[in-house]
């Protein structure tokens, strides 16, 4: 699929804008959507719903040792206790993270990714270059985003070929103890929850 | 289908580009797309594996110029025609030439949040025994429908190890094809890399695909 910074693209580009607006006009003269419904879709996934809210909860899982066990026990209903749920997160489990095993998430087949914790997934994790590469070359894939796994850690892959979305919990970073969940959240990027990446280190904030 | 969708182990697509700070959607129409792809889905009434097969059933050169959202445009309009809800001549002109079809439901305003956490759940009561336990060795069926489907071609044939076990799941070669959702016993199975790439693959690495029971035999059952 192709990126979205190549100049010959721009016409094609401005020929899909006439397009959608052309098709949401019929649909909505038709009475099929509500212009306000859109809007809301629109707002929710581009505001309210996003990493942040895996980060909470990735957070939750380190600091409190009890939620950390139900997380890894059965995470929908463990997301659901902070109110995250629903569409692309029906069934929800939690890949932890430890010294010996690197866990990474794809969906070699389209673009399938946990919506109520992690949000709409970015460009690369739906292109073909990520897509094709996790299963077969994932060190690489890794260094593709500057990280380098220790060749004593296992690395495991798993394709979401299913309606069960994975996420990572990634490990705490060194150098937080006492730090309050809120801090922490902080430190847990988008990129830790899929396993394309860790934690930012505690020096890394401002 | 085994179209360009299947892109497991395929090689020849260059590094992964990440975009630093990157936004949720970079240009409007895709906003509207993706909200449009949504909400439709509920007067059209189509499920989620018919949107992924309209979306992946075409030219792998057609797939792969198309950018995700173009892709969601391209399969929403799909669908939308083959159901007579908007005809071609209407999105190429964006007037309304045909009826409206009478007694659809439309998603409101004050209905999205509660659709957005109803989700669509999966998981179905089982009807039979699941035939693989937790550790089992299987082997993926080697299968080339011209129709929509979850076993991607780099696991057909190989060897690997019943690793997770996840109750009944609507089964999506059937539902997408509007044939019923037929749930089936859904496992993760996990696979060396060695297996699935050769000897010189990583040894450190082992992947994993969610497979449904029809999708899976004994590794007797067949050379």
């Amino acid at each position: 699929m192709s990126g979205h910074d190549h100049d010959h693209e721009h016409s094609e580009l401005s020929e899909t804008e006439l397009r959608v607006r052309a098709l949401e006009t019929v649909l909505t003269e038709k009475g099929y959507v509500d212009p306000a419904a859109l809007d809301l879709l629109i707002e929710t996934y581009e505001k309210k719903v996003g990493p942040r809210n895996g980060a909470r909860v990735v957070a939750r899982a380190w600091t409190d040792p009890e939620y950390r066990k139900r997380l890894l026990a059965d995470a929908t209903p463990a997301i659901a206790e902070l109110n995250y749920a629903g569409r692309q997160g029906e069934h929800i489990i939690a890949l932890e993270n430890t010294p010996k095993t690197h866990n990474m998430v794809v969906c070699t087949l389209c673009s399938c990714y946990p919506w109520p914790v992690l949000g709409l997934p970015p460009v690369w994790y739906k292109s073909a270059p990520y897509r094709s590469r996790a299963v077969s070359d994932p060190r690489g894939v890794l260094r593709d985003f500057g990280v380098e796994l220790s060749p004593d850690t296992d690395i495991r892959i798993w394709d979401s070929t299913a309606e069960i979305r994975y996420f990572v919990l990634p490990m705490r970073p060194a150098g937080t103890d006492g730090w309050s969940e809120e801090r922490l959240a902080d430190l847990v990027t988008r990129d830790s929850m899929i396993g394309s990446g860790l934690p930012k280190h505690p020096n890394e904030l401002g | 289908m085994d179209g360009a969708q299947d892109m497991g182990g395929v090689e020849g697509f260059g590094p992964v580009q990440p975009e630093p700070n990157e936004p949720v959607f970079h240009a409007a129409w895709e906003r509207r797309a993706f909200a449009l792809t949504l909400a439709m889905s509920r007067p059209g009434g189509w499920n989620i594996d018919m949107s992924r097969f309209a979306r992946e059933n075409r030219p792998h050169a057609d797939y792969l110029s198309k950018s995700y959202y173009q892709l969601w445009l391209a399969g929403l309009e799909r669908l939308m025609i083959e159901r007579d809800l908007v005809s071609e001549d209407e999105i190429a002109s964006g007037r309304v030439l045909t009826v409206a079809k009478a007694g659809l439901k439309t998603l409101s305003r004050d209905d999205v949040m509660a659709m957005l956490h109803r989700g669509g759940p999966t998981e179905r009561d089982p009807t039979a025994p699941a035939r693989f336990a937790i550790g089992d060795q299987v082997r993926m069926k080697t299968i080339n429908p011209p129709t929509h489907t979850r076993l991607p071609r780099y696991v057909r044939g190989r060897v690997g190890t019943i690793e997770l076990l996840h109750g009944c799941h609507v089964f999506p070669d059937t539902n997408s094809l509007g044939q019923g959702e037929k749930p089936q016993w859904l496992y993760t199975v996990s696979f060396a890399g060695t297996e699935l790439w050769g000897a010189d693959a990583d040894p450190t690495m082992k992947v994993s695909v969610d497979a449904w029971e029809s999708y899976l035999e004994s590794p007797s059952e067949r050379a």
